[in-house]
């Protein structure tokens, strides 16, 4: 592995990572303390879920080299990236704890990654969570539309995170950020982001 | 073959950042603000795209100066390597003078036939014999399918709209097929690295793209006209004039403040 490249370019083989959501390290884990102190860093973007919950923390690692955290990014072009990477070192290098930043590419960040309580709390937050993405299990086919004439319905229904109600329709496929859709619930009239599958 | 498959990234990065550059020219100027959004998303995306296919080049070269900003920033049309149809502006004008003349047709029309390739590409390429460009295709093709189906479905909405919003919808699509036969035309670059499993053969997706045009453009109302004529060479570094205005436009700050951070 070399250090001095670009962090996009070593690539340690995919299966060196795990493939799904990562739950809260026990004591007995060697790298407790670290899982620990990164349990407070949060996405900028929706400050109430932490990095593992959202699954872009993948690993914490012992190297050659020393301490190595791992993260995936979310979408390619996230703006959140580079400051979870820093807040990241941050919050390590405060307790005295000294990382390097990982960040992995393959395999692919998936919402199927978020963890229960994740989805839980984003919901909480008024973003409705995201529903199982169809590449996460394996489906081959490229991409299907529904015929507008046979009516839209045939898509899944988006639950309102206020009062739960599925009578929602899509406002617009791109909300705040590249990750969410913007709906609007047709029973208690408010508008609410949805954390698109990825 | 090295020199191949970098010319192949920078072929695919480029797409990604010039078409991500002229969707970006509509921020604060949408339709709609939600449109405004949707397009600057989708901006983001393709550019992170391209930051990953930059990086992944400048890492191949080794050469201690190759970065991702020199290669966005510090090359000229010549150097480029991205489709002709990605370069042009957003209107149906053949010398369109200014921002007036911006039509959202041709923007979607766009992002429709060329997401409908690359949601094909990035399939194949997931295949690819070069890991790292298996894992950003990956990513890229869960992003090209959202951007497929947003440019679609405003498709099918202006296609089968009014009868203005039709004739424009029908007039940006006669405009801009054409164009899209140099997504099946053959070069040497893709010629190499087909041939060595790294990149993928678009004229085997051809058929499959052929068909997802013709279904939507039947769904839309829309006629498909035929794409005869001169078959563009933006990929082998032979653009428009339209390409050195975008040049212009994202290399200046960068070349003015050099090394520039903030």
């Amino acid at each position: 592995m070399q250090a001095d490249a670009n962090p996009c370019a070593a690539q340690p083989e995919p299966s060196a990572l795990p493939d799904g959501p990562i739950a809260r390290k026990e004591p007995a884990d060697p790298h407790y303390t670290t899982w620990s102190l990164l349990e407070s860093v949060t996405d900028p973007e929706i400050p109430v879920v932490n990095l593992r919950e959202m699954g872009i923390l993948r690993a914490v690692r012992q190297t050659a080299t020393g301490l190595e955290v791992v993260i995936t990014p979310t979408y390619s072009g996230c703006p959140a990236m580079s400051q979870m990477e820093d807040d990241v070192v941050n919050a390590l290098s405060t307790a005295g704890v000294a990382a390097r930043v990982l960040t992995q590419i393959a395999p692919a960040w998936s919402t199927d990654w978020m963890t229960p309580e994740g989805r839980e709390k984003l919901r909480a937050y008024g973003i409705a969570p995201p529903h199982p993405s169809g590449c996460a299990t394996g489906g081959t086919s490229v991409i299907q539309f529904a015929s507008r004439k046979a009516g839209a319905s045939a898509a899944q229904t988006v639950a309102c995170p206020q009062c739960g109600s599925h009578n929602t329709t899509e406002t617009s496929h791109f909300g705040s950020t590249a990750c969410k859709a913007l709906y609007r619930c047709l029973s208690c009239l408010e508008p609410f982001d949805y954390f698109k599958p990825y | 073959m090295a020199a191949h498959f970098q010319d192949y990234l920078l072929h695919l990065a480029d797409n990604a950042v010039i078409l991500g550059q002229r969707n970006a020219q509509w921020c604060g100027h949408g339709p709609v603000l939600e449109e405004d959004l949707a397009l600057a998303n989708n901006s983001l995306d393709l550019i992170g795209q391209a930051r990953l296919l930059y990086q992944h080049v400048a890492t191949m070269r080794k050469d201690g100066k190759t970065s991702e900003d020199l290669l966005a920033y510090f090359r000229d049309v010549p150097e480029f390597k991205n489709y002709t149809l990605l370069e042009l502006p957003h209107s149906t004008a053949l010398a369109p003078t200014g921002s007036g003349d911006r039509d959202y047709a041709v923007t979607i029309g766009r992002n429709f036939l060329y997401s409908a390739l690359m949601v094909l590409v990035w399939e194949a390429l997931k295949g690819s014999s070069d890991a790292q460009l298996a894992a950003i295709a990956a990513k890229s093709l869960k992003e090209t399918q959202y951007h497929l189906r947003h440019a679609r479905d405003w498709m099918l909405r202006l296609g089968d709209g009014t009868a203005e919003s039709h004739a424009k919808m029908q007039a940006a699509i006669n405009h801009l097929m054409p164009y899209t036969q140099e997504f099946f035309a053959p070069s040497p670059m893709e010629t190499a690295v087909v041939k060595s499993g790294l990149g993928v053969d678009t004229r085997q997706l051809q058929a499959t793209w052929n068909q997802l045009v013709d279904e939507a453009l039947v769904e839309a109302t829309l006629q498909r006209p035929a794409a005869g004529g001169y078959v563009t060479t933006g990929k082998t570094g032979v653009h428009s004039e339209h390409l050195g205005f975008v040049l212009a436009e994202m290399q200046s700050l960068a070349r003015a403040h050099p090394e520039a951070v903030w």
